[in-house]
């Protein structure tokens, strides 16, 4: 590679712009902090006089004063209950085709492309597919069922791509040494491969979640209704969740439903807090205790 | 031989497992186009492509689909614009000037930008950026195309940076001491040389970011306003395709109708635009990844 370098400042000149664009890189960084704080520094400035007991157990009402959140927590439980559900067996099973058996085949690289693909496709149109797919052709209803199994889909290649990380950590003399005890394939896979790549696994698993948990767009989508007055009691209920119950007051014109949103914010900001210190606590376990 | 018959079962179960991401996809394009099918029956595609005026909610019905797509654009060239410098900037220190310690501070941070769930970002958007721009720009809308692209840049800045600096730190250390072995500073030797042997894989970040602004959702249906409008001005309330489906969602429009399948045909345009840029994406790094291995 031919490098010409512009030598027209001084020696001295050129050490000043080192200088200032150091202070331009941290001046963009101490913004986007700034952005960060600002946003949370709103958020907790209309919303925590809203949040209280009461505010997360009762259901939601036509007064904004009287309106709970508790019919979405549990259906954001629920929903993403089951969403780990399916994903976790399904993106466990095709990470480890992909990385144990699939080699480098024509379909596992077809398989790998595909993934790859997936994982950028804009949320809503996994939506649309929910609504095809679940609601109408499978005839699920807009059911918890439904909405489980859009995020499924939407979370499958961050589970996927994440548990391939996890399997490559595991040292292939811990698979030689499995093989030479006479141990089949699988047998190798099942007693010493994941249960060493486990940690990673659920770490993935934890974050993909974290990510599903914060989706409004795909539920809407498949039609999750935005006003339940009930909590959803079976996989077929009607459902709401957390983020689409903070779009429902957000885009209400009075002032005291933006409260509750910014409160249901707060909810599901601690949500996300706890599951990512959960994350956290179990990629510490693995790094100390995994390594041998 | 049980056993080894066991083991084919076993291969042939992770195997399916894993052609359901192929299935995932083969639904996508099938659901997408079976409804657009129907949809394009009844429009021609032509009008779609090239009308100016779209109101298929209204008595009279009009399907140019360009209003949405101007809408998109315009959201998604400002959110460029604060994400593209900002991110570069970014990627540039963190790869090549900050020590460890500024790192392991910096990246948690950016991450965390990057988890915010959307329809936070919508919240922010309208209840603090559009009032405070609005006692600088007293011509600005409650709702308009400036704030909620302005906040979407900050969340695919994480995205330009993480990505851009990967790029980066995938050039050989040689091509840098070259570079200060002819007496170029450090930030000589980012601009001239680590910049430019990293721009393919610059260049993928960046076009991934722009699918990731195209698609984006929640923040435009929020703050940006539900009226498509056939303009590039981002001060008045506008409408994008995303929020347009989010629109219809939310309304009771009957399976089978013409509205009904807007949806669908506006999800297929969305998706081979996002689809193309992935793409487009994918090959830059593909490419990049060759020249340094």
């Amino acid at each position: 590679m031919a490098v010409s370098l512009k030598a027209s400042r001084s020696s001295a000149g050129r050490r000043r712009m080192d200088v200032v664009f150091q202070v331009a890189a941290l001046a963009v960084l101490v913004a986007a902090l700034a952005g960060l704080g600002a946003l949370i520094g709103d958020v907790w400035r209309d919303g925590a006089g809203r949040l209280s007991w009461t505010f997360l157990t009762t259901f939601p009402s036509r007064r904004a004063e009287q309106a709970g959140i508790y019919h979405a927590i549990v259906g954001s439980l629920y929903v993403i209950a089951l969403t780990a559900a399916m994903a976790l067996p399904i993106g466990v099973a095709s990470a480890v085709y992909l990385e144990e058996y699939g080699g480098r085949s024509r379909t596992a690289r077809f398989i790998e492309l595909n993934i790859a693909n997936l994982a950028a496709v804009p949320s809503i149109i996994y939506g649309l597919l929910g609504l095809g797919l679940f609601v109408r052709a499978l005839g699920m209803g807009r059911s918890v069922m439904a909405g489980a199994g859009t995020l499924a889909l939407l979370a499958l290649p961050v589970v996927i791509l994440s548990t391939r990380e996890a399997l490559r950590t595991v040292p292939s003399t811990i698979r030689e040494g499995s093989y030479a005890l006479g141990a089949t394939k699988w047998q190798t896979i099942w007693h010493q491969v994941l249960p060493m790549a486990l940690p990673g696994i659920l770490t993935g698993l934890i974050l993909s979640l974290s990510r599903a948990i914060g989706e409004t767009a795909p539920l809407i989508t498949i039609g999750a209704l935005t006003y339940i007055p009930f909590a959803p009691d079976s996989v077929w209920s009607a459902f709401t969740v957390l983020p689409i119950q903070i779009f429902n007051w957000v885009s209400r014109p009075q002032v005291a439903f933006k409260e509750n949103a910014a409160a249901g914010i707060l909810v599901l900001l601690a949500l996300l807090l706890t599951m990512n210190a959960l994350a956290i606590v179990v990629r510490d376990r693995f790094q100390r205790k995994g390594r041998p | 031989m049980s056993s080894r018959r066991a083991e084919r079962v076993i291969e042939g179960l992770l195997f399916l497992c894993a052609l359901v991401s192929v299935g995932t996809t083969a639904g996508i394009i099938l659901v997408l186009s079976a409804e657009t099918v129907a949809f394009f029956r009844e429009v021609p595609i032509l009008d779609f492509l090239t009308g100016t005026e779209w109101t298929p909610l209204f008595a009279t019905q009009r399907f140019g689909v360009l209003p949405l797509v101007l809408g998109t654009v315009v959201v998604s060239v400002i959110a460029l614009l604060v994400a593209v410098p900002t991110g570069l900037v970014s990627a540039i220190y963190l790869s090549e000037y900050a020590p460890d310690r500024v790192r392991r501070v910096v990246k948690p941070v950016l991450e965390i930008l990057a988890g915010v769930p959307t329809v936070v970002y919508g919240y922010f958007a309208l209840t603090f950026v559009t009032p405070t721009l609005q006692a600088w720009l007293p011509g600005l809308a409650g709702f308009n195309a400036l704030s909620p692209g302005l906040v979407m840049g900050l969340m695919i800045l994480p995205l330009v940076s993480s990505l851009s600096e990967d790029a980066m730190r995938a050039v050989p250390r040689g091509l840098r001491e070259g570079a200060y072995a002819l007496g170029a500073t450090r930030m000589q030797t980012s601009w001239q040389v680590v910049v430019p042997a990293a721009f393919s894989g610059i260049t993928a970040a960046v076009i991934l970011a722009a699918s990731r602004a195209i698609g984006e959702t929640m923040i435009v249906a929020i703050a940006a306003g539900q009226q498509p409008r056939f303009t590039a001005n981002p001060f008045v309330p506008i409408e994008t395709m995303t929020a347009y489906i989010v629109q219809v969602s939310l309304g009771d429009t009957p399976q089978g109708t013409l509205e009904y399948r807007t949806i669908f045909a506006v999800g297929m345009l969305l998706f081979l635009m996002t689809f193309a840029l992935n793409l487009l994406s994918g090959w830059l790094r593909a490419r990049f990844r060759e020249e340094y291995s």
